[in-house]
């Protein structure tokens, strides 16, 4: 069994502004616990020989031409936005006062 | 704001060792963004070039821009890196909401370039080494203004408002190792540094490279450690230092506020401060904790960068000779003495000097008339000197006054001329009917009468009193309007004196 904690978990939720109940917590505890145990059975596999991959697809260098496509319309950007002021979206205030 | 305590900056140097980093942003010029075909320029109205990709709509795939690939490997070669065989993105995850993804692609563990170094030269001379760990490719952020509270600033602002233009825009981050050993010389250290990948990046053609409007922009690290402790201090980094001068500033702030602090028996917090161009103060921001818990991983939509070895290369061929050996080139080709070369260095004329010799003119009079007139013209027209003129009618006006068709005042008035539309400077000069004349006849015809009309002064002539011819001299240039080279002039005056009876 994996070593993945309850804190671990509720401290991952909170990077990701996942709010999860504390059943929710222990739930995924032991989920990632097999998920980080099934990985580590295919670590056991991997040789040397066999190079850390990130990509499905034997790819490289796919790369798009500098050339300017048509960006969306102002109104089209902002559409999906619950607030605006102008042309600008509106976030609520992002630090206290210092 | 509080006002931090400052030790005095050389009570500070005595008891501590200044360490720095720099982290510098370099916003390239391509057309199109990083990741998608929105256009990578800004002026237009907020929020005019985005698309699903850079806003990070469901749905939205980004696709890497070649060109941006290419000015990378430029830029990491110039800054004589290797470039990786195998290079590849990856997401870092934070919540802001300048970033609509909630990610920056960056590059974390495999950058494109990497084990650089760059030597700088400080004005007293000294040679100073800078070792470049990385230059990682990643996407711009997108702009906030803050609205509402005291000050404008984000601490105590009712909202914020986002405008994504910028979002998505390729940038290379140039992170260097630490630099110790600087000492006193370390906020100039900071600036020469700056001021230098600024002139690579431009000399290269890969960013804009206006520090005034974020093409280049600086993050200051720096931390204490105490004479003959072998401990590294707690560093700060300083962001927004979106200036040469405040580079300098900030760096020197900085040994001179964790000096107060440490000597207090203070501890230094690890965090991120920012710099106040206007109050010349850094502040905190944000402690460096959980939020910097960035959980990098590789980013899924893109594959790997694999530029081929052939390719390095031939980007290798494409670079310009590096700026720091253009200018000791040009020093000495021009023969030009420090502060002579130095008054061309600042005045950010190296282009238009450099040009006009190619055009035939000599360095030392391309140098006399753009530091001197051309850019007292700009100055008052408000204007860079070397937007005025094109170098080539600069020389074309040069040659005209070597070869004694105009003097230097006539030639000012071509300039004017010229800089108005009327045409070249030998249009100018035949449309206002401005050279010297240079056929004796009218000279001698006018010198005679200013004879005849001082007979006083003619015999003081006659009796050896040169000085005396003068007044001759400068009647007759008047009577010339100007249009006569007063050391002919002279010479005819002292001739006709002696022969005229």
């Amino acid at each position: 069994m994996s070593e993945i904690t309850a804190e671990q978990v509720a401290h991952l939720a909170n990077l990701a502004r996942i709010d999860l109940s504390p059943e929710e917590i222990t739930r995924l505890t032991a989920e990632l616990g097999q998920i980080v145990d099934s990985v580590a059975k295919v670590a056991e596999v991997a040789t040397p020989e066999v190079p850390a991959t990130s990509h499905p697809m034997p790819l490289t260098n796919v790369f798009r031409a500098d050339v300017v496509v048509p960006s969306l319309s102002v109104e089209e950007a902002l559409s999906g936005s619950t607030d605006r002021d102008g042309d600008k979206f509106r976030v609520p205030a992002i630090l206290d006062e210092e | 704001m509080k006002k931090a305590e400052l030790m005095d900056y050389d009570k500070a140097l005595e008891l501590f060792e200044p360490v720095l980093g720099f982290e510098v942003h370099v916003e390239l010029n391509t057309k199109t963004k990083m990741f998608c075909g929105c256009a990578n320029e800004f002026g237009q109205g907020a929020n005019t070039n985005t698309c699903p990709t850079c806003l990070g709509l469901p749905g939205g795939l980004p696709q890497v821009n070649a060109k941006a690939i290419e000015s990378s490997i430029r830029l990491g070669l110039a800054l004589g890196c290797e470039i990786a065989e195998y290079s590849r993105f990856a997401r870092k995850n934070y919540f802001y909401p300048d970033t609509a993804k909630n990610f920056q692609t960056s590059q974390y563990d495999e950058p494109i370039a990497f084990n650089g170094q760059l030597t700088i030269e400080l004005e007293s001379g000294r040679q100073v080494t800078i070792d470049i760990e990385r230059a990682h490719m990643e996407d711009d952020a997108g702009k906030l203004t803050h609205v509402g509270g005291a000050t404008g600033r984000i601490q105590g602002a009712d909202y914020s408002l986002v405008d994504y233009n910028r979002g998505g825009v390729p940038l290379v981050e140039i992170v260097t190792q630490m630099i110790e050993g600087g000492e006193a010389d370390s906020p100039e250290i900071g600036r020469t540094y700056v001021a230098a990948i600024r002139e690579i990046v431009k000399a290269l053609g890969v960013s804009n490279a206006r520090m005034e409007e974020g093409n280049v922009r600086c993050d200051a690290n720096v931390s204490l450690r105490p004479r003959g402790s072998g401990k590294l201090g707690t560093r700060t980094e300083t962001k927004n230092v979106n200036s040469l001068r405040s580079v300098e500033r900030a760096v020197r702030y900085e040994i001179q506020r964790q000096a107060a602090l440490l000597a207090a028996g203070g501890t230094i917090t690890q965090e991120t401060r920012h710099w106040h161009e206007d109050t010349g103060i850094t502040s905190a921001g944000r402690p460096k904790s959980d939020a910097d818990d960035y959980r990098y991983f590789p980013e899924p939509d893109l594959v790997p960068v694999a530029p081929s070895r052939a390719w390095v290369e031939e980007l290798r061929a494409t670079l310009p000779e590096p700026p720091a050996a253009r200018r000791k080139r040009l020093q000495a080709d021009w023969g030009f003495a420090n502060l002579e070369f130095q008054d061309v260095v600042n005045s950010d004329l190296l282009d238009a000097v450099e040009a006009t010799v190619a055009a035939g003119a000599s360095a030392q009079s391309s140098r006399k008339w753009w530091t001197g007139e051309v850019a007292r013209l700009a100055n008052v027209a408000g204007v860079s000197a070397d937007s005025l003129v094109e170098p080539v009618q600069l020389a074309a006006l040069i040659e005209l006054v070597t070869a004694g068709t105009l003097t230097d005042r006539l030639a000012r008035q071509v300039l004017e001329g010229v800089i108005a539309g009327e045409g070249t400077p030998l249009e100018v000069v035949e449309i206002r009917g401005l050279a010297v004349v240079s056929d004796d006849g009218p000279l001698i015809e006018a010198i005679d009468l200013a004879l005849a009309s001082q007979p006083d002064v003619l015999a003081k002539i006659r009796d050896g009193k040169v000085q005396a011819a003068g007044a001759v001299i400068g009647a007759v240039m008047k009577a010339m309007r100007g249009q006569a080279d007063a050391a002919r002039v002279r010479e005819l005056v002292l001739e006709r004196a002696g022969t005229a009876e």
